[in-house]
């Protein structure tokens, strides 16, 4: 099935929009959990792999989008999936229905930030516990110290 | 006589076992807190971030060219792998046509790369299980490939040679030479390591029935590659989703049959690596004997400028399924990228499988999900 018709056999449900210039299907964050049973559910769907959860910064820090790319093994067919959301408000976390997402979303809050709702484990994954800040946003700034131990920043540090 | 435990006398407290991020069964440095009731193992959690070089925030400020010598360095053991991976995704973003040169290169070069990290897989899987004679003989082995990639482009390990639009040297005679060499040689010692591991009464003790996989758990983990071809799912993106030109190429995909155990055991996940280096040599006979002439940098860009926009995708790596993400704003240099790295997916199912089995099955199951911690990380 292509994106097209992925998107007809949901349309159903509320707010979702094609965006047939980039072959995505944007989902309001409210509406995400009823995609996600749709996609796993429906026989003709059958989304059984999901690939990738991948945090984007739009730009300002503030609005971030997450992508999800889904794929279906015994249909062979793949879609993405896009969710807008403000800084400090949540995403349902799909890790109850994927167990990819668990460390996934925890990625995704571990760099850039993002809250997920409903994750069993919110916490760091790559970066120590008490990193303070979200490398991946735009407006990221390197501290000077971590654990008083200077950061170097330029070549004048090891030079 | 009464041989229920009392538990208001004994202690069954459980214990909590720190292996790594210093061990050598861990494969790198990761660290995995297992609970134990005795010796059996009732919980385990995967620590993984002590190989985290920020890679992707490194590629947001490196033009495409540049990325390239990043990612030789997260899977350290496929490096043409991840290079081919971005490649193709850099220039999906582009829509650029390579020459036919090109691709017969970057197969001959993939197939071989799976051969060699294969080969790091089955020896350290024997060396997990006690057995060390066949570790030296895959390492020998792999050696000629290196040497092969040695001669190549000059680099044995990060070699930097599959390039967005192309390769950076072309292949000479002498190498189709050598690598026809090699692949003679190389089946004579397939036999020789299914005599030595693969039929081997203790290895087969060891790993058949431990760390059944099934394949609905690992698909809903996103387990991906030999590991998930294992647990009997034939998903091999080369078949389902042919990228490359390897529609062009008649192979098979292996999976596990459950032949010494049940499906998805830690055999069938060994199996599954053995079966597929014999593939590649099928793969490379025919790639050599139809590689056609051409100029390997007719594509290539001087400045990669890609148009605005986002593209996602996907190569089949020996590991398993890499997923390249890439977000472009018009510039030199990506927006974002992300990698989906096969292996961060293969060890989160470890805490689901490993439970229930003892501290030296867990390190069986570990060996056999095949992880390299450089690309877990990144």
């Amino acid at each position: 099935m292509d994106v097209n018709k992925i998107f007809e056999s949901i349309s159903t449900i509320e707010g979702i929009v094609l965006n047939s210039e980039a072959n995505v299907i944007m989902v309001p964050s409210a509406s995400l959990l009823a995609v996600a049973d749709k996609f796993k559910n429906d026989i003709d769907l059958n989304f059984d792999f999901l690939m990738c959860v991948t945090a984007l910064d739009n730009g300002d820090s503030e609005n971030f989008t997450i992508a999800y790319n889904f794929h279906s093994n015994k249909h062979n067919h793949s879609v993405e999936l896009r969710v807008v959301v403000v800084d400090g408000e949540g995403v349902p976390s799909l890790a109850s229905i994927w167990k990819t997402a668990d460390w996934h979303e925890r990625e995704a809050y571990d760099l850039m930030g993002i809250k997920f709702i409903g994750h069993p484990e919110l916490k760091r994954i790559l970066l120590p516990e008490d990193w303070e800040g979200f490398p991946l946003r735009k407006n990221y700034k390197v501290a000077d110290y971590y654990h008083g131990v200077p950061i170097p920043k330029d070549k004048s540090y090891w030079e | 006589m009464d041989t229920t435990l009392d538990k208001s006398i004994v202690n069954i407290d459980e214990m909590v076992l720190n292996m790594g991020p210093q061990h050598p069964s861990t494969h790198g440095v990761l660290r995995l807190k297992i609970h134990t009731d005795g010796e059996v193992v009732s919980k385990i959690e995967p620590i993984i971030g002590y190989l985290h070089r920020c890679f992707e925030k490194h590629c947001e400020n490196l033009s495409y060219e540049q990325i390239v010598p990043f990612t030789d360095r997260c899977d350290y053991l496929a490096s043409m792998h991840m290079d081919h991976a971005y490649s193709i995704a850099v220039e999906k973003l582009l829509d650029i046509e390579l020459p036919e040169r090109v691709e017969y290169i970057r197969v001959i070069i993939a197939e071989l790369q799976r051969i060699a990290s294969h080969l790091v897989a089955i020896g350290t899987f024997g060396l997990d299980v006690g057995a060390i004679t066949p570790f030296t003989w895959t390492i020998r082995d792999r050696e000629r490939v290196l040497d092969l990639f040695e001669a190549l482009c000059g680099a044995r390990l990060l070699y930097n040679y599959i390039w967005p639009g192309g390769v950076s040297h072309d292949l000479s005679p002498k190498f189709i030479q050598r690598t026809q060499e090699f692949l003679e040689y190389f089946e004579t010692q397939i036999f020789e390591y299914n005599e030595l591991l693969t039929g081997n009464k203790i290895f087969i003790e060891r790993t058949a029935d431990v760390g059944v996989m099934p394949a609905d758990v690992a698909v809903n983990f996103g387990v991906t590659g030999p590991s998930l071809r294992g647990s009997g799912v034939n998903y091999d993106l080369r078949k389902t989703q042919p990228y490359s030109i390897y529609d062009k190429f008649d192979f098979n995909v292996p999976v596990g049959e459950g032949t010494m155990g049940t499906v998805g055991d830690s055999w069938d996940r060994y199996w599954v690596r053995m079966v597929e280096m014999e593939e590649s040599i099928k793969i490379i006979r025919q790639a050599m004997a139809s590689l056609p002439d051409g100029d390997v940098h007719a594509a290539m860009q001087k400045k990669i400028r890609p148009a605005k926009g986002d593209v996602y995708s996907r190569y089949e790596s020996a590991r398993g399924d890499v997923g390249i993400y890439i977000q472009s704003n018009g510039k030199n240099v990506p927006l974002r990228l992300k990698m989906r790295s096969p292996a961060f997916c293969n060890l989160s199912v470890l805490g689901e499988i490993g439970e229930g089995w003892m501290i030296s099955d867990v390190i069986t199951i570990l060996g056999s999900l095949d992880i390299v911690l450089g690309e877990i990380d990144r």
